[in-house]
């Protein structure tokens, strides 16, 4: 019989309060009317308002989420295409070179990484700009992707496509009608992953961006630099509230789809 | 045909945008900072024998002698080591919590851990300035409750980057090691307990044995990240906290060596790669295990 002692729940009530008082704090603090982030002086909206009217920020943000889902799109196919060939390909030439490249930027520092592919687009001679953040972004998120999406297809029962394959799907049909659907949670989540990380990074962005391409994070950093504002406290606020919806809505989802699964499985031994 | 190409598509893509990029980094850590566009030389278009005979060690035996490269270095391993340990601290009672706690917390629980990972890296970073400052939320706390006398500065010292690098990477320490401690049978610590083990005994010399596994994935997911790490250092560090990610940053924005930049980044590899081995050699024999 398990019970929880007093010491476990100490732990995990200092624990998370270790976690979550400081983003509290933030929250809390983009309320307050004074210019003086650590003292409160009444509740008020302003640094809202005046986040919202500040266009360097905005159009930050703008290049920040079209990066974010330029990148991500691509990374999710490339990283599936990835995990396909490392789960089903069997051995081919440079089978262990693929799988380390694959592997390699996971654990890679960002510094390494930024350094690296601006030296390639000045070897090159691509102009730094969005594309080059894009292509930077989606190198590294297409590993996570193909980690995520692999660890699905390894427990993916190939008599299926098989199946498709003898009834005269074509390869790519197969795919499509079949592996591709029942893969889905794990593309979907990797494409998750891959957004969060491209809208996450600094580091290699600040490396490969331009003058006309700041994002949002090279934004806050700037700023942050200088020491703590309350625009940036509201903009925290913005951005831990939407993760905060996201992240509540795919449990429900996740868990709602779980249920429905159990009821199928059961009306499904009931009739048979 | 069509598989060649399924293969081909990010095997090319990940060999023009990874391995050619690093093997431009290892060139150019080669080559010898010069006044011109790129900022270094020899270049590619000075010929073949030109470059061949341009490339010597001279930037990593430059790394020897200015001893800022060394202790960089050193202190990054230091930091990163001490606040792997204080993360493991932090976390295994908050796994240890979770694997106890009633069944139908546990999927909450689950998320309250994951869900700061989704939040921005650089917001949380930050969120600790407001707090570790002078003037700080957690002086202002102290003050009042009559602790201290005089705020204590922990804003840009060593200590700050710790507390910044426990708070970010705690997610990564708990979450392999809950998952260890969730596979464990209670038989056995019953067993123990039956055999005339104390709790904490047998807390000792079953559990924590157990949970080995998820210790060390725990460890290495904190400690590989933390010692490349630039942002936790610039934004809670002070002017004296060396780490290498930092000095790399600096050396090629500030200084615009990028000979020396990319020989600090070449060994940063290499340093590396030593608990990157290790850590996959764990993943592989517990997965052996699993099966």
């Amino acid at each position: 019989m398990k019970r929880l002692s007093t010491f476990n729940v100490t732990s995990l009530t200092f624990g998370f309060a270790f976690l979550y008082l400081p983003m509290l704090l933030l929250v809390i603090y983009s309320f307050n009317s004074s210019r003086l982030v650590t003292v409160w002086a009444g509740f008020s909206t302003q640094w809202y308002g005046e986040l919202l009217r500040d266009e360097a920020f905005l159009s930050a943000a703008w290049i920040t989420i079209k990066v974010a889902v330029m990148s991500s799109t691509l990374a999710t196919i490339l990283g599936t295409m990835a995990a396909y060939v490392l789960v089903n390909s069997g051995k081919f030439f440079g089978r262990t070179l693929f799988s380390g490249m694959i592997y390699a930027p996971l654990v890679m520092p960002e510094v390494i990484t930024g350094l690296s592919l601006l030296l390639l687009f000045i070897g090159i001679g691509l102009d730094r700009g969005i594309l080059t953040i894009v292509l930077a972004h989606t190198t590294f998120a297409m590993c996570f992707v193909s980690v995520v999406v692999s660890s699905r297809l390894v427990s993916f029962d190939r008599s299926l496509e098989e199946a498709a394959l003898d009834l005269g799907c074509t390869r790519f049909d197969a795919f499509r009608l079949v592996t591709l659907p029942i893969i889905a949670p794990a593309v979907i989540s990797g494409w998750l992953l891959a957004f969060t990380l491209s809208l996450d990074d600094l580091v290699i962005a600040s490396f490969v961006s331009g003058p006309s391409s700041t994002t949002l994070p090279i934004k806050i950093w700037s700023s942050v630099r200088l020491g703590v504002t309350p625009e940036i406290n509201a903009l925290s606020t913005l951005m831990i509230g939407i993760v905060t919806i996201g992240v509540i809505t795919a449990s429900l989802i996740s868990k709602r789809s779980a249920v429905r699964a159990q009821k199928d499985a059961q009306a499904a031994e009931r009739s048979a | 045909m069509r598989r060649f190409a399924l293969i081909a598509l990010p095997y090319t893509w990940l060999l023009a945008l990874f391995l050619v990029p690093f093997l431009i980094v290892f060139k150019i850590s080669l080559s010898d900072i010069a006044l011109a566009i790129p900022p270094y030389t020899p270049t590619i278009k000075d010929g073949f024998s030109a470059l061949i005979r341009g490339l010597d060690f001279e930037n990593f035996i430059f790394l020897t002698t200015d001893d800022l490269y060394y202790k960089a270095y050193i202190s990054s391993l230091q930091i990163a080591l001490i606040s792997t340990s204080l993360t493991l601290l932090v976390g295994y009672p908050m796994a240890y919590g979770m694997a106890r706690a009633p069944a139908e917390w546990r999927a909450t629980l689950m998320m309250l851990v994951i869900l700061p990972f989704w939040t921005s890296f650089l917001i949380r970073v930050y969120a600790w300035i407001g707090i570790l400052s002078n003037e700080g939320f957690l002086n202002q706390f102290l003050l009042w409750t009559g602790l201290i006398s005089t705020p204590l500065t922990i804003l840009n010292t060593n200590t700050a980057v710790y507390i910044g690098i426990v708070y970010t990477y705690l997610p990564f320490m708990i979450l392999p090691i809950y998952a260890a401690l969730d596979r464990l049978d209670d038989s056995l610590i019953e067993a123990a307990e039956d055999l005339g083990c104390s709790r904490l005994s047998a807390f000792w010399l079953v559990t924590v044995p157990l949970s080995k596994n998820g210790i060390i994935a725990g460890c290495f997911l904190v400690f590989i990240p933390a010692l490349g790490e630039f942002v936790i250092p610039s934004l809670l560090g002070g002017s004296g906290t060396l780490m290498i990610g930092k000095v790399l940053f600096e050396e090629f924005f500030n200084n615009r060596d990028w000979p020396v930049a990319s020989a600090v980044a070449v060994i940063l590899l290499l340093i590396l790669i030593v608990p990157i081995v290790l850590f996959q050699r764990n993943q592989q024999k517990q997965a052996e295990a699993d099966t």
